[in-house]
């Protein structure tokens, strides 16, 4: 039946994004709209005192709100339910969780530079603009903890007095006996590795727009989201109404990344102000903005000890890290959770003990960022698989091969829970042919004696290899509800809300599969929630799991469902009834058919319907997924470069992603997320990095300081596929979103260390910016001079 | 700043008369006054190139210009590329047959990059596309795609000039005739 799925069917998003006809909230323009301009702070840590009079005055100006006008009307914003750990792992590994809410407008003091202070309405954006910059803001500077490692000590001033200490939230899990694989190992070595902070960008900021209703005394709001359902019950929470008075929509979303995966202040404070005003009030958010208050991600710095054979088995793996989660962190453990869990991706290491803290400083809150904690744990293992072969004088394929996990194994049981309260066991992959595939494809061998051969030409060619695993669609469950309409057409509601996955095309090939009929004739709608009941959202790798499986399932419903209305009318019992070609007619008899449209007609309510009498009236089919825990993707990356000694450029002559989805719904958009998570990547390996100054100042606030990837940078990734079905949803799908983006970072360094081997050089921290490189390859041609001059005498 | 400029210009073939701010950015000027919502502000610094338009045929960044210094000129906006009868320009083609889009807020700004150098694609090589669209910003694709749909224009125009040696480089395109919705049609 799979005539669509598998297929490189094209996207049915295009026609309107490539002829301006999309529609993102900025695009967005409601009778008597106003505009809004947020005053933020400008120090990262002080008293504040705020005088909004002069700007009342100003032209055009509706309100200036400030904290003094939400007090007792709009609650703080504490960190979403949907994060939270579920109970049974939170009774089996004790981990600390400070609250720590969030204020919508700053209250008396400020605590990191770019939070809202007060929000100026107005006319237009210009106007709000020229009344913003006449708030008064008095500030009072206090001590600035910029540093997470200052920030934790005992004595430090905690930032939100309320919680005690600047340790937010802190965890620690244990397999096996770490001490014991230490004592009975040949090596042991130390190192610290340096994950920094970035951010992830979206090419559209975040954007709101709400509009209250008098007559029904209901909000609509239009944001940028990628959880319209966690917006919703959060704005019902903190403004006190009922959920069912609040409508939450996603139009066209200009991408996401995680990023836009929590529930931000200004969306509340704009869904209030519209309430208040009466009137549709907007906010835009211009990028300097974004590049202060959008939550940023990563930030972890590793102590890790690893204990290993003189064969490179590892036998003990010890980590204590710290992660700087700015003012705020919504997210809880989520991030690093998944750090610890997937630490050892595809290796199997007996004992491990690893413990992590999230410490509130004086900087932008923090969130998920594509791969949300998993590229941190990758750079951490995949670094130490390096520089052990490195240390026993082994290639690190062999390092690697005597530590995976072998096919075999699978199922194989990591010895401890995952996110969702579930044991963490991989449910299926051969991860030692995975790993052949993508050497194969990167020429490997080959590789390997250009390196040799130019090294004495001067020239510094290396090769880098990353493995990752990766839990994909989390639940708890996703939702969708098929229905046929009067004329035929089927429409897919579904809860999450796409922001580029080409979920209206992959979802309409499911749907279309099982309904016979081309994916034309399916529409998917997604992003509102007054779509269906409940939902989630898109993040973590979770769409075409979660909501494919549900899309399927309903599908199925509905199918079944049809053929009982076609049977009961046309008298002929359901076996003998085929569905194709948006018709149900006898296999025997094609004339005796029933078209989609006469079923409609046939299943509307009424005397004397022409259904069985036990079906409800309509042509419509619920299902929500519930994933019995996540389904494990994976991969490897191989990249082979030459560092340009003349501009530190690091050259990538070969990119190779490997990878496993299990069941893929659409090639073309597989390997489009591959490539672009890849490019994203490699900017996180090479040149992205969100740099606050000891004062908690950004340093990095435009796009000519936070340098992201072009086209000149980012190469055509050669990719491979290695498909082993998922055992935990019908049709075998995992999650891709995020692979790409997973193991450039480790990718990259592993293969610039490795092109700088002879003089020693370890890579363990990112981005290995042109300036590093260019120092790196003058102190090494040094070296190689001085070892020719030592060779000659 | 109440203070009013009056312009006279054409964008996308129509004329507009319109008085202004002279504070008013060229791109919101499209956005707001016309609105011609295709053309995205995605950095308002100059960077990203999303807001990028044809201004008398060359690309410039709507959000650096003002409305007042577009007076007397030519101005085209994504907006200009579709036909009238909703069919593709042969550059939003090659893009919808090769993904070269994911959340396509970036698109309108490569495409009226793209139709910048139309004319001297035929014989440019994969660096100089990659260099001539290096000035656009793209977080969710890659590019890999972007410089195939790109390339994949190429080949269509340097074919054209061989078989039809009247019509130069990439002069005629739009007698290619129906591309009509054909981004919705079914590849294998
Ligand atoms: S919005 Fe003009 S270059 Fe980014
Ligand atoms: S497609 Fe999303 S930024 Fe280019």
């Amino acid at each position: 039946m799979a005539t669509y799925v598998g297929s490189n069917y094209r996207r049915k998003e295009d026609y309107r994004l490539l002829t301006g006809k999309s529609e993102f909230v900025a695009d967005m323009k409601l009778h008597g709209m106003l505009e809004v301009a947020f005053v933020r702070s400008m120090h990262a840590h002080a008293e504040i005192a705020v005088d909004g009079t002069e700007a009342l005055k100003m032209p055009g100006v509706h309100a200036v709100l400030t904290a003094r006008d939400l007090a007792g009307v709009v609650g703080p914003l504490n960190p979403l339910e949907e994060f939270r750990l579920p109970q049974d792992l939170i009774d089996t590994i004790h981990p600390v969780l400070l609250p720590c809410p969030e204020d919508i407008l700053a209250v008396d003091k400020v605590v990191y530079a770019g939070q809202p202070i007060a929000m100026v309405i107005a006319e237009n954006r210009y106007l709000a603009e020229d009344a913003a910059a006449r708030v008064l803001v008095k500030y009072t500077p206090l001590p600035v903890l910029a540093d997470p490692f200052r920030a934790r000590e005992p004595g430090a001033p905690p930032i939100h007095p309320a919680m005690g200490s600047n340790v937010q939230a802190s965890l620690h899990v244990e397999v096996g006996d770490v001490e014991r694989g230490m004592a009975e190992a040949d090596c042991l070595l130390k190192r610290r590795f340096v994950v920094p902070r970035v951010t992830a960008n979206p090419l559209e900021t975040r954007g709101v727009l709400a509009d209250y209703d008098r007559r029904s005394d209901s909000l609509t709001v239009w944001t940028s989201t990628q959880v319209t359902f966690m917006v919703r019950s959060n704005i019902a929470k903190l403004l006190d109404i009922p959920e069912e008075k609040v409508r939450v929509v996603a139009p066209d979303v200009g991408g996401g990344f995680g990023t836009k995966g929590g529930v931000y202040p200004e969306e509340i404070a704009i869904a209030y102000a519209a309430r208040r005003l009466g009137r549709p009030v907007k906010w835009i958010e211009d990028r300097m903005e974004h590049m202060q208050s959008c939550r940023q991600s990563r930030d972890q710095v590793h102590e890790v000890e690893v204990a290993f054979n003189r064969d490179g088995r590892i036998l003990a793996l010890k980590d204590e890290f710290v992660v700087d989660s700015g003012a705020y962190n919504p997210l809880l453990v989520t991030c690093p959770y998944n750090t610890v869990a997937h630490m050892r991706g595809m290796f199997k290491i007996p004992n491990f003990a690893i413990a992590g803290a999230c410490v509130i400083t004086n900087k932008t809150p923090s969130i998920a960022y594509r791969g949300a904690g998993r590229p941190e744990a990758v750079f951490v293992m995949d670094r130490l698989i390096q520089i052990i072969s490195r240390e026993l004088g082994l290639d690190p394929v062999e390092v690697m091969e005597v530590n995976l996990i072998r096919p075999e194994e699978m199922p194989y049981d990591q010895g401890m829970y995952y996110r969702d309260g579930t044991k963490l066991v991989y449910d299926s992959g051969d991860y030692p042919a995975t790993l052949h595939h993508a050497l194969e494809l990167a020429e490997y061998d080959r590789y390997r004696a250009l390196q040799r051969e130019r090294r004495s030409e001067g020239e510094y060619i290396g090769i880098g290899i990353s493995s990752y695993i990766e839990g994909t669609g989390i639940g708890p469950f996703e939702g969708a509800v098929i229905r046929v309409d009067a004329t035929g057409q089927i429409v897919a509601y579904i809860g999450s809300t796409p922001h580029g996955q080409s979920h209206e095309t992959t979802l309409s090939q499911i749907c279309a599969d099982e309904f016979g009929v081309s994916p034309e004739q399916v529409t998917v709608r997604a992003g509102d929630t007054s779509l269906l009941p409940y939902g989630v959202g898109t993040f973590a790798s979770r769409g075409a799991v979660t909501a494919g499986s549900a899309v399927q399932v309903a599908s199925q419903k509905l199918r079944e469902k049809m053929m009982r209305i076609a049977s009961h009318t046309l008298e002929i019992p359901v076996e003998d009834l085929e569905m194709r070609d948006g018709k149900v007619f006898a296999r025997q008899m094609p004339g005796r058919s029933m078209s989609f449209r006469d079923i409609a007609r046939a299943a509307r309510p009424g005397p004397n319907p022409a259904r069985p009498a036990d079906l409800e009236p309509g042509v419509e089919a619920t299902h929500y997924f519930v994933p019995p825990s996540v389904t494990y993707s994976g991969g490897v990356h191989v990249a082979v470069v030459r560092l340009d000694k003349d501009t530190g450029q690091i050259d990538i002559i070969r990119y190779v992603v490997v990878h496993d989805c299990g069941r893929v719904l659409n090639p073309m958009v597989v390997d489009g997320q591959i490539q672009g998570g890849v490019a994203q990547g490699l900017g996180e390996a090479m040149y992205e990095q969100i740099v606050h100054d000891e004062q908690g100042q950004l340093l990095t606030g435009t796009y000519m300081d936070y340098l992201q990837p072009t086209a000149m940078e980012v190469p055509d990734v050669i990719q491979g596929h290695s498909t082993f079905l998922s055992t935990r949803n019908a049709m075998g799908v995992k999650g891709v979103g995020e692979g790409g983006a997973i193991s450039p970072p480790a990718a990259i360094a592993n293969a610039v260390s490795d092109a700088l081997s002879m003089i020693g050089i370890e890579v363990n921290e990112v981005p290995v910016t042109p300036v590093k490189v260019l120092q790196y390859c003058r102190e090494a041609d040094a070296r190689m001079r001085l070892a020719a001059a030592e060779g000659a005498r | 700043m109440t203070q009013r400029v009056a312009i006279e210009l054409t964008v996308n073939g129509r004329p507009v008369r319109a008085e202004v701010e002279p504070r008013l950015l060229l791109a919101d000027f499209l956005r707001d006054h016309l609105e011609l919502t295709g053309t995205h502000l995605g950095c308002e610094h100059g960077v990203c190139g999303a807001c990028t338009v044809l201004l008398d045929g060359d690309p410039v960044r709507s959000c650096l210009a003002l409305a007042v210094q577009a007076n007397g000129t030519h101005v085209e906006t994504v907006e200009s590329l579709t036909q009238e009868d909703g069919s593709l320009h042969p550059i939003q083609q090659a893009f919808a047959d090769h993904h070269a889009l994911q959340c396509g807020f970036c698109t309108p700004g490569f495409l009226m990059t793209v139709r910048g150098i139309f004319d001297d694609l035929p014989g440019m090589t994969e660096a100089q596309i990659r260099e001539a669209v290096s000035g656009n910003l793209c977080r969710c694709t890659g590019y890999a795609n972007i410089v195939r749909a790109v390339q994949q224009l190429q080949r269509d125009l340097q074919l054209q000039a061989v078989r039809d040696p009247a019509t130069r480089s990439g002069s005629r395109v739009d007698d290619r005739g129906a591309l009509r919705d054909t981004a919705r049609s079914e590849v294998k």
